[in-house]
């Protein structure tokens, strides 16, 4: 199967497990009032930041969306810090000055959360032109919702990226709202269009599906990797939470989620796909789910005991020096 | 050390660090100019010439022009600040934050504090500003107190040659992002400058003439006028002390308010627009601190509140002229004889 080995595969589905696991305790936690400020859940989306991360190394570069723990966990941040980081604590990853929508990790190529859509994909251009000037090989991947497919940035970065064959991937998650807002309403076009347009290569994947995106992923990030410039994925997905925690979803179907959870589970799709094939046995899988929750579990505790941030931090790491 | 221009001081500089540090690369809108055309390369060397040369010595790869897109290309110099480069990243006119500002004040500038101290940006975006070119409303703001007023952003506002080529090493060797305006007025005033590398540090004012009855606080071409004021006043027996800030931000507070200890008067100079500029915003510090040593009312030389008008003879009445400054000082010192 592709050129993952088993390792990869228990590798692919603890971090997707982790992801889901993650969000599920965060909803609870924040509807119980112990996470302050916003949160938006990736949930349901698990496979496209798996599957394209799985390509990706430490040296390689993402940026990310108001929907960034699953980039962040796909990249390989550490789970127990992003914890403390949502719930504002002082040893969180960024001292608990960020929070959920700023959630970064450089040392691991994750250039944050961004609380502005449409944020990160000129940040992109420039980890890949520093990859591209300093020679290390490596890649930047962007990923931007459907909302940030119509931002002036991610346009005009499509084209910097062009022009200056950048070795960039656009990822363009599609979860069919904006907000509350329909993609099928707000995105004039279409994003494979608009990748033909910028003279990028465009293909369209189904994001519950991590085979599929994992392998589209790969195509582009190793032509990327290759020096032949920009690419861009169309990712259709779903969302199973609201665009942030406490959203009614009043602008969704009656039923829509239910059946969304019935029906579109990356997770359970990946479960399918390799014990029928007998690469994995749900036995072990099992044994992941066991275990990631436990995990999870822990960090909620560490976070909750952890300590906030004291008024002497307020006024630190707003210059290296000044 | 010869007599170099203003723009030839910003050009030295930019080499100098390019030649000494590999990461510096530059970039901008036809920063070398004439990319995919016909004609010459290193066709226009910046729009007005500033970087002219170095796309020849340092090669496309590290003189990058970038079609007209402020929002990518400045993003990409914080992208890639973050990740390993030293970007020196050209705003052609300063007027043009408008299409880009998100990536200056929510990226780049917040990075190191949303990411808990772990992000250095070394970026510097250097930009055009100011008013006497006859480049009407969208061509010549001033701006600074915008960046200003972002914590996370320094502020460059060098006054002349000297100035420009030791601040600009500054900024190129600053861990921080820096916003290093330069006064498009300037750039063929010639003094004096080193030929080696030299820096200037941030957040220490100075102290271009020192005098006993008024503190003139003025910054960019401000500062020129300010001592021609001088000048002309001395005869009058009127003795100034004219600070340049040289940064707004980190701002020398303590270089203002020991002077206005020692002369009791204050008249501010600021070519941007009026409400919430560096002459309210250094009017305050010196009411609030040291409210005890002032003889006299401060005094505000500023613009109008109004865009820059477009035909000559409004925009000479626009800017704030040493006529206007010199008045300023004579009413100041009618005050506490």
């Amino acid at each position: 199967m592709l050129q993952l080995s088993r390792d990869d595969l228990v590798q692919a589905y603890i971090r997707m497990r982790t992801i889901r696991e993650f969000e599920e305790r965060v909803h609870t936690e924040f509807a119980g009032g112990a996470i302050p400020g916003f949160v938006h859940l990736y949930a349901g989306e698990e496979a496209s930041a798996v599957g394209v991360c799985m390509n990706l190394e430490d040296k390689d570069y993402i940026a990310s969306t108001h929907r960034g723990h699953g980039h962040c966990i796909a990249k390989g941040c550490d789970v127990e810090a992003m914890m403390k980081e949502i719930y504002g604590r002082r040893d969180g990853s960024c001292g608990g000055k960020g929070g959920s929508m700023h959630i970064a990790d450089l040392s691991k190529g994750m250039m944050g959360a961004n609380g502005i859509v449409g944020g990160g994909p000129p940040l992109v251009c420039g980890a890949a032109l520093s990859a591209k000037t300093l020679k290390t090989g490596g890649v930047a991947v962007a990923f931007v919702g459907d909302g940030g497919s119509n931002q002036g940035t991610t346009l005009e970065s499509y084209n910097l990226a062009n022009v200056w064959n950048l070795p960039v991937v656009f990822v363009v998650e599609d979860n069919g709202y904006a907000e509350s807002t329909a993609s099928a309403w707000s995105v004039g076009g279409s994003q494979l269009k608009r990748a033909e347009a910028f003279g990028m290569p465009g293909r369209e994947v189904d994001g519950h599906d991590f085979f599929a995106v994992y392998e589209a992923a790969k195509e582009a990030i190793d032509r990327a990797r290759a020096g032949d410039g920009p690419s861009l994925l169309h990712v259709k997905l779903n969302r199973y939470y609201g665009h942030f925690e406490g959203d009614a979803m009043t602008y969704r179907a009656d039923g829509e989620v239910e059946a969304l959870r019935e029906t579109v589970d990356s997770l359970a799709a990946f479960r399918t796909r390799v014990t029928e094939t007998g690469l994995l046995e749900g036995r072990q899988l099992d044994d992941i789910d066991r275990e990631v929750a436990a995990s999870i579990g822990q960090a909620v505790t560490a976070a909750m005991s952890a300590k906030a941030p004291s008024e002497e931090d307020l006024l630190t790491d707003v210059y290296v020096s000044y | 050390m010869a007599k170099k221009s203003y723009r030839q001081a910003i050009n030295e500089a930019l080499a100098q660090e390019m030649r000494r540090d590999p990461t510096v690369i530059v970039m901008g809108e036809d920063n070398a100019g004439g990319l995919g055309a016909p004609g010459e390369d290193d066709a226009w060397g910046g729009v007005l010439g500033v970087t002219k040369g170095l796309m020849p010595e340092f090669g496309r790869e590290r003189v990058l022009d970038t079609p007209i897109s402020e929002s990518a290309f400045i993003g990409a110099a914080a992208g890639a600040a973050a990740t390993g480069l030293r970007p020196v990243a050209e705003l052609m006119f300063v007027d043009f934050m408008g299409v880009c500002f998100d990536q200056i004040f929510n990226q780049a500038g917040k990075f190191r504090y949303m990411f808990g101290g772990k992000a250095v940006t070394p970026l510097v975006v250097r930009t055009m500003y100011g008013a006497g070119f006859r480049a009407a409303s969208q061509h010549s703001q001033c701006l600074y107190p915008i960046f200003t007023h972002v914590p996370g952003l320094k502020v460059v506002l060098p006054s002349s040659p000297y100035e420009a080529k030791g601040l600009l090493i500054q900024a190129i060797r600053d861990d921080d992002p820096v916003i290093f305006l330069e006064h498009k007025v300037l750039y063929d005033d010639e003094e004096e400058v080193p030929d080696e590398p030299y820096t200037i540090p941030f957040g220490e004012a100075n102290l271009t003439r020192e005098g006993e009855d008024v503190t003139i606080v003025a910054m960019g071409r401000m500062v020129k006028f300010a001592n021609q004021v001088a000048d002309g006043l001395e005869t009058d027996g009127i003795s100034c002390t004219v600070l340049d800030p040289r940064t707004t931000s980190p701002l020398d507070t303590d270089s203002i308010l020991e002077s206005v200890e020692e002369t009791g008067r204050l008249v501010v100079v600021d070519e941007a627009s009026p409400r919430c500029n560096m002459a309210t915003d250094i009017s305050a510090l010196v009411a609030e601190r040291a409210f005890g040593a002032l003889k006299a009312p401060i005094r505000m030389v500023t613009p109008p509140h109004t865009p820059v008008p477009f035909a000559p003879e409004l925009e000479d009445l626009y800017i704030p002229s040493p006529e206007k400054i010199g008045a300023a000082v004579r009413e100041v010192m009618e005050h506490g004889a």
